[in-house]
């Protein structure tokens, strides 16, 4: 085993966990419906105006009760105003949905936008101050060119140190992905190879393979869902052998630019009851967030969750460039107003933000879904596949807590602002079990779904949102 | 009067005729029509480092500085100089780093944004220093991807004519 590569001092940078905060959740809030548009390359015959109005014309349709004049006012996200090249264009949302002159306000958090504008909406009928709020979010990223729009994607880096390197979230993502590898299967799998070098590409070779499953997984679910960009039958060896974008990640390991819109209708129980006999109920919210900057990233303890002991992790430096504190923060804060303990036995699915099948598994660990350093095994053994669809490769425990079952980022597309909210959209229909209805297709519902999470995520971790949803009837 | 611009089904096809013309008509499957213009957008920005600044000053310098929070009871030393410590809240002073360190990580970019794509490939690479509680993100250079390992002692070059830009100090392989 080689010395381990360590910054000193190993001081702890960040305080403790904090200790638990008292059920102040104020009222019960109920998501009672949403839509959304299909996500695609580009939608050159829609405006984001007209976007987000098909999504909510989708989302009143068959709620007869639910007429704008119920709603009290909205939230509503998108990411960047270098896409839209349109500043005040939530106003402009606003106005072309005939909300005015009803209150509203523009929310934006990174990758988080859509996750962090369920919760304003959550958060305004909570408090009171709403009985209906309306989240609505889009993102139009086709008006520039790729390698341009990740330009503007990279200006939510620090532009004094980060951006002028190369302003590449891939690389940065990249640099994560390789330290986790090092880490979790260099250090165990290649433990007994005596060349450091040599066990760190058997190390990264092995990752790759493992991430890959994770691409093949999303992108095979979504063939079933028709909402999705990318749907596609792949194997292990197609991801693998696609364009190298930044090593070790390749081409099919990433999400891509979308255009899209998606609603959600958020409101409190007497609303809830009277608009439909399926509402699905908020019981949980949490936001987390971490340093802009990779390099200062702390090298602390682990901030646990119920299920863990400190012993799990007498020796690993936390968070480090491996793994979101963000990530972990948001899912405590979320598990813990939910009343949930153990996150893989508790919950039936997860819609979380695959940007990249990297952080895909290392957001396994950050939500307690396993331990750290068992991301990889935990992919191996099948436990985020759906039971019943043939992969191409053995999943023993698929179905134990499906991830991504409508194809997540990666296959359904990263419009910014509206994927928050699509999250909130698919896990409603899921858990109302409307999934077929939906899609025309009836193979991604899972049976009995009660409980499930949404995860997005903003930066390189250094935002993070994670809210629960629950079947809110019998 | 002006011709009206062709029509296309694919949304690449329209690119393309925009590169060309600089527009262009789009028919979606509904046969829905919409016209599509290009136009640049370019700026020059006026960008002050600020309490940054002593940093960039020093690459020209040759000088590479971090910063160590100044509160006795901290001290927490900052590989990326930052005014203030993020664990105490305190005023930090600046100090000299090693310029010596090793990779924490790193990764080859084969693509970048728009403005760094004719440099590719090029290496990022986390730097760790000894003695040092935060990291240093740099571009790795003289070495290709299958140089480079979690562990590898690099060593910092500065660029003898500074554009007071990140880019002024890189590392290559320790010698």
């Amino acid at each position: 085993m080689p010395a381990r590569a360590k910054p000193a001092p190993r001081r702890r940078a960040t305080p403790g966990p904090r200790p638990p905060k008292p059920a102040t959740k104020g009222r019960n809030v109920y998501m009672v419906t949403g839509g959304l548009t299909k996500f695609a390359k580009a939608h050159p015959s829609m405006d984001f105006r007209l976007m987000v109005k098909r999504a909510y014309d989708y989302a009143l349709k068959g709620i007869p009760n639910l007429t704008a004049d119920r709603i009290d006012g909205t939230r509503i996200s998108y990411f960047s105003d270098h896409f839209s090249r349109q500043l005040k264009a939530a106003s402009m949302v606003q106005d072309y949905l005939g909300m005015n002159p009803k209150g509203s306000v523009r929310i934006e958090w990174g990758g988080a936008t859509g996750g962090e504008c369920f919760q304003a909406a959550y958060e305004a009928v909570a408090s009171g101050r709403m009985d209906v709020c309306l989240a609505a979010g889009y993102e139009t990223m086709s008006r520039v060119a790729t390698w341009k729009g990740n330009e503007f994607i990279a200006l939510a880096s620090d532009t004094n140190f980060d951006f002028p390197l190369g302003g590449f979230y891939t690389g940065y993502y990249a640099l994560m992905v390789v330290r986790h590898i090092y880490e979790y299967l260099r250090r165990s799998r290649f433990a007994h190879v005596k060349d450091e070098r040599e066990a760190q590409r058997l190390a990264i070779k092995e990752g790759c393979r493992i991430m890959s499953m994770v691409s093949v997984k999303n992108h095979r679910n979504a063939l079933h869902n028709p909402y999705a960009q990318y749907p596609k039958r792949l194997t292990v060896d197609d991801v693998l052998k696609s364009e190298m974008i930044s090593y070790p990640l390749t081409r099919e390991q990433i999400c891509t630019m979308s255009d899209g819109a998606a609603v959600t209708v958020l409101c409190d129980e007497a609303r809830a009851r009277e608009f439909t006999d399926r509402p699905i109920r908020i019981t949980g919210v949490g936001c987390g967030t971490d340093t802009m900057r990779l390099a200062d990233r702390p090298f602390g303890t682990v901030p646990l969750l119920a299920h863990e002991k400190a012993s799990d992790y007498a020796d690993l430096p936390y968070p480090g460039v491996h793994s979101f504190r963000a990530g972990r923060a948001a899912g405590r804060e979320a598990y813990r107003m939910a009343g949930i303990t153990d996150p893989n036995r508790e919950l039936d699915f997860i819609e979380l933000h695959d940007a990249y099948a990297s952080s895909e598994i290392q957001t396994y660990e950050d939500l307690g879904l396993c331990r750290y350093g068992e991301g990889y095994s935990f992919v191996e053994r099948g436990d985020p596949f759906l039971k019943g669809i043939d992969y191409g490769f053995p999943t023993p425990k698929a179905g134990a807590i499906p991830v991504n079952p409508s194809g997540g980022l990666i296959a359904c597309g990263h419009p910014v602002g509206a994927t928050g909210l699509m999250q909130a959209v698919f896990a409603f229909w899921q858990l109302q079990g409307t999934v077929g209805q939906h899609f025309g297709d009836r193979t991604l519902q899972l049976a009995g779904a009660k409980r499930g999470a949404i995860h997005s995520h903003a930066g390189t971790g250094s935002s993070v949102t994670v809210s629960i949803l629950e079947r809110g009837y019998r | 009067m002006r011709a009206r611009p062709p029509t296309f089904q694919k949304f690449r096809d329209v690119q393309a005729e925009l590169e060309r013309s600089g527009a262009a008509i789009f028919r979606s499957p509904d046969g829905n029509e919409s016209l599509v213009i290009r136009y640049p957008y370019s700026i020059q920005y006026i960008h002050s480092y600020a309490e940054d600044s002593p940093f960039f000053l020093g690459l020209a310098e040759g000088r590479l500085r971090g910063s160590r929070c100044t509160k006795k009871s901290c001290g927490f030393v900052f590989g990326t100089p930052r005014g203030h410590c993020m664990v105490c809240g305190s005023a930090t002073e600046w100090i000299d780093l090693p310029t010596r360190g090793r990779l924490h990580s790193w990764t080859t970019c084969h693509f970048g944004s728009e403005a760094f794509l004719k440099e590719t490939p090029y290496n990022l690479g986390l730097v760790e220093f000894d003695g040092v509680g935060s990291l240093l993100l740099v571009r790795v250079k003289d070495a290709v991807e299958s140089d480079l390992y979690v562990g590898m002692p690099v060593e910092a070059r500065f660029d003898p004519n500074p554009k007071y830009s990140v880019t002024d100090v890189w590392f290559v392989p320790a010698r």
